[in-house]
């Protein structure tokens, strides 16, 4: 039989169907195996960077990336990288989020065994660029005014923006978003002090 | 053929243009175009996989029944797509990062599938691959140059960051107009349609001009 005769058949088509998923899920595998560990380098990479810039160099002698601890937060799990100086912790790195103008504003942020933060970045929002998008550090230094806060300075009725009566200063047309970072930072301190003997133990 | 496969350029870049003719892919024309370098490098995902898929199309087209073509292609197109946005998270991740979410869906551009069968699937190999590269050269042509528009009028840069897609070598492209902060409408969405609609009209009346002076012409020969 010709293939215009065989090609209307039926049967065929579940048959061509089927070689080309096999074909397809064939050439996805090996897609996979071939870029998987390039992958995994690069978002390790990605992590790394973004730990070290919270945390003043030379905090830490240990991998932290290894020395992690699960914790509950409400319902989410948070991971908290330990950075320790001759086994003894020394600081605690890990990501809080808060609601935004739009989405989910992600901090990381770094804190001393104090109860101070070290550093705070953000990491991942979709705030409106050129309004909002002052959070990221390439754009604004605002986000370096967090270092060296802690829960009692100030004091937790000034743990906001200037508006709200707080000390940090909001940008011009945009407060919700420094409002949520302020806010994320301020939760992500009450949660280590309220964690500090499951972090440092 | 030669003269058939310089029209199938001129088509794909100018006459038939995936943005400015055919106005398809809108949508991720519309999202990534708010840098020059979003634009080239969208562009020229689109482009692998839209020569890929036209070549893998074109070599199976008189083994794929037409009942079923249509989830065939499918399939083909999420494969390919798949592919690449792994392959760029593996080799060009900071590029990744910065067009990651988009690259899933040139599995909906429909300029794709539209290639697909409007084109390979009733030509050959050679045609195809063909057809594929320019339509995505004129695809990746026009996400730069709305690119570069937005981005120098939204931002007072060209080609901010080029660096990550093409290497340091390529620095000397990026330039920032200095004191001008922008407006920063040209980089939200109003922006984008705006920037479209006078790109649109301004080839319109480019094509208008072009066919009244042949029109003149072939006036003038017969008299």
């Amino acid at each position: 039989m010709k293939l215009e005769a065989i090609r209307e058949k039926i049967g065929y088509q579940p048959l061509l169907l089927g070689a080309i998923a096999l074909l397809a899920s064939a050439a996805l595998a090996l897609a996979s195996n071939a870029t998987g560990g390039a992958i995994a380098a690069a978002e390790a990479k990605d992590l790394r960077d973004s730990l070290s810039e919270v945390l003043p160099q030379g905090l830490a002698d240990n991998d932290f990336l290894t020395d992690t601890v699960d914790l509950k937060k409400g319902e989410k799990t948070i991971t908290i990288y330990r950075a320790r100086q001759g086994g003894v912790v020394k600081a605690a790195l890990f990501k809080v989020a808060e609601r935004g103008y739009a989405g989910d504003i992600q901090v990381l942020m770094a804190v001393d065994t104090d109860g101070k933060t070290l550093g705070v970045r953000v990491l991942k929002h979709a705030e409106t660029p050129g309004l909002g998008d002052k959070i990221e550090v390439k754009k604004d230094k605002w986000i370096k005014d967090f270092d060296g806060k802690s829960l009692g300075d100030p004091t937790p009725e000034k743990w906001g923006v200037k508006k709200d009566s707080g000390v940090f200063d909001q940008f011009a047309g945009a407060t919700i978003t420094p409002r949520a970072v302020v806010k994320a930072v301020k939760g992500g301190l009450e949660f280590f002090a309220a964690h500090k003997a499951e972090i440092t133990g | 053929m030669s003269e058939s496969y310089g029209k199938l350029f001129k088509d794909g870049l100018w006459e038939n243009n995936v943005v400015f003719s055919q106005m398809l892919a809108l949508c991720p024309t519309m999202a990534v175009t708010t840098s020059g370098t979003n634009g080239l490098g969208m562009g020229l995902a689109t482009t692998a996989v839209l020569v890929v898929s036209n070549i893998l199309v074109s070599m199976i087209r008189h083994t794929v029944s037409s009942q079923v073509r249509i989830p065939v292609f499918v399939v083909l197109i999420a494969t390919l797509v798949t592919i690449v946005d792994m392959a760029m998270n593996a080799w060009l991740h900071e590029l990744y990062k910065v067009l990651g979410l988009f690259i899933a869906l040139i599995v909906v551009n429909c300029a794709i599938l539209g290639r697909a069968e409007a084109f390979a699937v009733k030509n050959g190999f050679v045609a195809s691959t063909i057809d594929g590269l320019a339509m995505g050269l004129g695809f990746t042509g026009a996400l730069t140059f709305i690119g570069l528009i937005r981005e120098f009028l939204g931002s007072g840069t060209l080609f901010a960051q080029a660096s990550n897609l093409l290497g340091p070598s390529f620095a000397f492209l990026e330039m920032k107009l200095p004191g001008y902060g922008g407006a920063l409408l040209m980089i939200l969405p109003p922006g984008g349609f705006a920037i479209l609609g006078f790109l649109l009209a301004g080839k319109r009346v480019m094509e208008r001009r072009i066919d009244e002076r042949a029109a003149q012409k072939a006036e003038l020969a017969a008299a």
